[in-house]
């Protein structure tokens, strides 16, 4: 240990794989993965598919690009202790947002951008005040500011409306080599998060916050900033996934975000990721492979023709078995 | 350096503190002696800015400086090092130490920066057993505690406090703590030492002040003290407090017999309690006081040894076999803060299925007043709260009650109702089993003393005992 | 009480004001209608109302009671005779799922709100799963009395709601409520009185799942079988709870509050229906009283305390 000391500071690259390999939570995800991973290249083996085929592996990350996303975000404010169940109907309300601003044309591009995520800032600003200034428990308020925009949806909207025009569905549809677009979104949300956590005080005191507001705030962390903020950027990712599904869909839909079952799926995807419900550790490491978990298991089942009651059924058999393997490795340690 | 200048407080009209002076120089270990409530963790308290003093001042360098908040007084150089850490044990221990204060370079945390500062910390106090880099989770008590003072030296603290630092470390762990104190010390850095362990005190401190019931008795040098001197000046006061009588008659029966009882914490306990007495348990924190009182109980049950009634193995067989606890944490562990008096007080029959006495009665038994059973428990003092806890274990009529630290928080008229009671049910056959670590109360109220020391029975004194007697069994070794 | 009274009073004002615009609704029929209506929500709440205050969440209702219809119309598919014993089916069933959820988060200690997550996602797709994906089958005349037909002027979902009421009042009273709250308020304290924690929240989801399978009882005969039925109503529930007053996290609050909170939510639907706001915005005004009065709520607390302290 004398010897590591002095021989500080530890070059950068040291430290990024120790880094990764220090976030412990997210370790089981990955097993987990890895085995699912060798297990689906059997079932394609055996019914005649290639597992590992360009195509299976596009078609899995196409599928979880929008879920991944919104689970980053969901994954930092679990991290800093609340919870975000507005997201599902956010997605709705910034995909025709998205739509009807752009209506078909290039030119609305940037202004329907720059609008649907200045609309989701916006939403997650109010969970975080109410969180924070009102003291509603955030399953509470996040709830009742879901009810608040499902209510502005169905006042306004009986089915899809607007439309995006041609260049935009190159975000949801076109691939840079072999990666999709929408994976490449996912992924630079996702390392911009990695980046946030690791790197960045706001990071660091998302976790203070989320592990014990009480030592944070007597070191001198502002916690409500701290949470609101968590609330701002959660609420913009459902945001960027709501812009993907505009892409895909080439309009808005009042019900594209409910129909995903974005909101209870990505906290789904968090705590699969090891990352703790009562917050303070975990990370966003775990939630892309909860996500890349659910979507693995997707594509097995698709190569199965099984169909999509019994995929629920084995998620939900999933998520309660790995949370119970998650409480008993923390009990026994 | 410091000086603090007639400080008094007052918590709810009761006066705790009043017109107490300190003084400490730079590079001293300052200890700070005195009582359960001679009024020490507040006067640290109001060192470290967590509670405002309503009067006196305090000085830092000849400034005079005022906090508000904790931050403040880090700030100003004070670190507190409380009995319970804070710190986030799922960071690693540099993110612990600079948490709240980051470095930052071109919008990142400079983990390099912090991991090295951090490392150099670590080094400068000798500890070489982990990095910087290692999750505080996985650290011992006595580690922690390194990581606390890193974390205070990097706030280039000129104070630190340190408030019962060794109780959680085992034996070998102190020599280590007491290094570290001495690095401290060689760098200036002024160290206000409370604790209850004398021998720690003469090992480490330059001088001492001695507290007692809110005032200062004095501040001396070490060396012109021993042990007895000092206790002398923590104690010497007028037994004017009043107890009520022992039993006259010898004891009764054996109610509960142990013989070689054990845990992971307890070792080779024999202990038996009889009708009509009073046991008092006395010991330094964590010398498995707490521990025996729920092994007994059946909480954390014994694992191995002989027991009559029969070892309980958890909390339902301990009420079976007629035992009660009295919890020593009221608010974590003995109330129900929500609810209201009848329901705290019913809670064990209801719990246990027992035929119910009537509220009225039970609450007329405990001397609750007003008895008004409708009232929500947590918009009550400490010590009515205290007196439906015991209500609770007196609708089931156990035969055995063990009492841990039963006048905590406890104001002076409720306190001599609770001893009146405590008196009372041992008249009435039960067996009563006392911990406090307020000496005059346990040699004022038990008809025998066991001393407790790392677990083991140290040994046995009667009635009556000075405290030199009971302090030096318990802090030998 | 006093913490309950509030939403009492909001009840009885709303009342007022929807026999403001419609003079016929405190009559007999009408009002006896709107019970009726609201008697699935008021009992479901009232089993949500028993995991809340033991501290914990209970997401798996909704879905339960849309398993429990869907289940009831595939088995007992038009015929008279399978009536009742389907029905005695649909109350074990309600049980056994409570007892999972229980088992679940008190021994393996999976946080109530993924265990019942979890049930929700296998409830919903096991039920589809046996039937191959929608609905089949169809309920008997006698099994949709239940939920539409009356006895005399009074209907039967009006009498069991009665009945549910009763039990809940009288179970919250009995030793069984008060250890209830008492793990929910302080569960070490609890548990070191001799309360069995882990038996008692077990109970509570066993509840919850019972008044699941009497609401979808209620509900398949007042609104038949669909894939939808049971749609959301989980967080309805909960709302509905938390309206009444009974804090999440567990400790506070009456079953009768949390009753009076699902007939709030029920004549705030009402209301706003009357006053022709549209029922698109409906959810926009049930989130927004939701976390005004949550908020309201938070916020007295603390006062009420520092009065106290003084």
């Amino acid at each position: 240990m004398t010897q590591q000391l002095k021989l500080r500071p530890v070059p950068a690259g040291g430290s990024l794989i120790r880094r990764l390999s220090a976030d412990r939570p997210a370790r089981p995800v990955y097993v987990a993965l890895a085995l699912l991973v060798v297990l689906g290249w059997l079932v394609f083996a055996l019914d005649g598919g290639a597992f590992l085929s360009q195509e299976n592996i596009v078609g899995i990350q196409q599928r979880s690009a929008a879920l991944g996303i919104v689970a980053v975000g969901q994954t930092l404010v679990i991290l800093a202790g609340s919870l975000d169940l507005s997201v599902a109907y956010l997605i709705s309300l910034t995909s025709l947002v998205t739509a009807e601003i752009m209506a078909g044309s290039d030119t609305g591009v940037p202004v329907a951008v720059a609008a649907a995520l200045a609309v989701s800032a916006l939403t997650g600003l109010v969970n975080g005040l109410i969180v924070t200034r009102l003291r509603v428990h955030a399953f509470i308020a996040t709830l009742g500011v879901a009810l608040v925009i499902r209510g502005a949806l169905d006042a306004r909207y009986d089915g899809p409306a607007g439309s995006v025009p041609e260049s935009f569905q190159h975000l949801g549809y076109d691939r840079i080599g072999p990666l999709p677009v929408s994976a490449l979104l996912w992924a630079a949300v996702a390392a911009g998060a990695w980046l946030l956590l690791s790197r960045t005080r706001l990071g660091y005191r998302i976790y203070a916050v989320g592990g014990d507001t009480e030592v944070a705030r007597l070191s001198g962390v502002r916690t409500e900033r701290v949470v609101v903020a968590a609330h701002v950027l959660c609420s913009v990712c459902a945001g960027i996934a709501g812009l993907l599904l505009a892409s895909r869909l080439g309009a808005g839909a009042p019900t594209v975000g409910t129909d995903g079952g974005y909101d209870l799926e990505s906290i789904a995807a968090v705590v699969l990721g090891g990352t703790a419900l009562a917050g303070g550790r975990g990370g966003v490491a775990g939630t892309v492979g909860g996500v890349l978990l659910l979507a693995v298991l997707d594509s097995i089942f698709n190569q199965l023709e099984v169909n999509s009651f019994a995929k629920d059924v084995v998620r939900g058999v999933i998520l309660v078995a790995a949370l119970a393997i998650y409480a008993r490795r923390r009990r026994t340690r | 350096m410091l000086r603090m200048t007639g400080i008094g407080k007052s918590f709810l009209g009761v006066r705790v503190l009043g017109g107490v002076d300190l003084e400490v120089s730079a590079g001293e270990v300052h200890a700070v002696v005195g009582e359960n409530g001679a009024g020490k963790s507040t006067l640290m308290k109001i060192l470290a800015g967590v509670h405002a003093p309503d009067e006196g001042t305090i000085e830092i360098d000849g400034r005079s400086v005022t906090f508000g908040h904790p931050v403040e007084a880090q700030r100003a150089g004070v670190a507190i090092i409380y009995q319970e850490l804070t710190l986030l044990p799922e960071r690693t221990v540099a993110e612990n130490v600079f948490l709240g204060r980051e470095p930052v370079r071109r919008g990142m945390v400079d983990r390099a920066a912090m991991e090295s500062a951090t490392g150099e910390l670590l080094k400068s106090l000798g500890e070489e057993s982990f990095g910087p880099r290692d999750l505080v989770r996985r650290l011992s008590v006595a580690r922690q505690q390194v990581v606390e003072i890193a974390k205070a030296l990097s706030l280039n603290a000129r104070i630190v406090v340190m408030d019962e630092p060794t109780a959680p470390l085992a034996d070998h762990e102190v020599e280590l703590l007491y290094t570290l104190v001495r690095r401290l010390t060689a760098r200036g850095i002024a160290v206000l030492y409370v604790s209850h362990r004398l021998r720690e005190i003469f090992d480490l401190a330059d001088r001492i002040t001695v507290l007692k019931d809110g005032a200062r008795v004095t501040t001396a040098e070490a060396s012109s003290l021993d042990t007895a001197a000092l206790v002398r000046l923590m104690v010497g006061r007028e037994l004017d407090s009043y107890y009520p009588p022992r039993a006259a008659g010898p004891p009764g029966e054996v109610i509960l017999s142990v013989r070689g009882g054990g845990n992971t914490r307890l070792h080779g306990i024999d202990l038996d309690l009889r009708a009509g007495e009073i046991v008092g348990v006395a010991g330094l924190q964590g010398s498995g006081r707490t521990e025996l009182a729920k092994a007994l109980f059946g909480a954390e049950p014994f694992t191995t040894g002989e027991m009559t009634p029969r070892r309980p193995r958890s909390v339902r067989e301990g009420i079976a076999a007629g035992i009660g606890l009295v919890t020593e944490d009221r608010k974590a562990e003995g109330i129900l803060p929500n609810q209201r008096v009848r329901d705290n007080a019913l809670l064990v029959a209801r719990a246990t299925g027992a035929p119910r006495n009537g509220i009225e009665r039970l609450l007329e038994r405990v001397r609750l007043s007003p008895p008004r059973p409708a009232q929500e428990i947590r918009l009550l003092s400490g010590g009515n709260q205290q007196k439906v806890v015991l209500a609770k274990w007196m609708s089931v009529a156990p035969r055995v009650l063990l009492f841990d630290e039963p006048t905590r928080g406890v104001d002076v008229g409720a306190k001599a109702a609770i001893h009146d009671l405590m008196r009372e049910l041992a008249r009435d056959g039960m067996a009563v089993l006392m911990i406090s670590s307020e000496l005059p109360e346990l040699i004022g109220m038990s008809d025998r003393i066991v001393v407790l020391r790392e677990g083991r029975v140290a040994g046995e004194l009667p009635a009556g005992s000075s405290e030199e007697a009971v302090m030096r069994l318990a802090a030998a070794s | 009480m006093r913490r309950a009274l509030p939403i009492f009073v909001v009840l009885a004002g709303l009342l007022v004001a929807i026999a403001i615009v419609n003079p016929y609704f405190l009559e007999p029929p009408a009002f006896l209608a709107f019970v009726k209506r609201a008697a699935p929500l008021v009992i479901l709440a009232a089993g949500q109302y028993f995991v809340i205050v033991s501290g914990e969440f209970d997401l798996s209702v909704g879905s339960l009671v849309t398993a429990e219809v869907v289940i009831a119309a595939r088995l007992i598919d038009g015929s008279a005779e399978a009536t009742w014993p389907v029905l005695a089916l649909m109350i074990a069933f309600g049980l056994i799922v409570g007892l999972v959820n229980g088992i679940v988060t008190t021994l393996l200690r999976v946080p109530s709100f993924i265990t019942t997550l979890g049930m929700l996602l296998i409830l919903s797709g096991a039920v589809f799963l046996w039937t191959g994906g929608s609905p089949r089958g169809a309920l008997s005349e006698q099994f949709r009395q239940l939920g539409r037909g009356s006895l005399g002027p009074v209907p039967w979902s009006v009498l069991i709601l009665a009945a549910v009421a009763a039990a809940a009042v009288c179970a919250m009273r009995a030793g069984f409520g008060h250890t209830l709250v008492a793990a929910g308020d302080n569960d070490r304290a609890a548990a070191l009185s001799g309360v069995r924690v882990a038996r008692v929240r077990t109970v509570a989801f066993m509840i919850s799942g019972l008044s699941a399978a009497v609401a979808a009882i209620l509900l398949g005969g007042f609104a038949g079988v669909s894939a939808q039925v049971g749609k959301g109503l989980e967080f309805q529930a909960i709302t509905a709870v938390v309206l009444g007053g009974v804090a999440l996290g567990g400790g506070r609050g009456s079953v009768a509050a949390a009753m009076a909170g699902a007939f709030t939510l029920e004549a705030l639907f009402t209301l706003l229906n009357l006053y022709g706001i549209s029922g698109a915005l409906e959810p926009a005004v049930q989130g927004v009283i939701i976390i005004a009065a949550v908020a309201l709520g938070a916020v007295r607390f603390p006062r009420a305390r520092a009065a106290a302290a003084s």
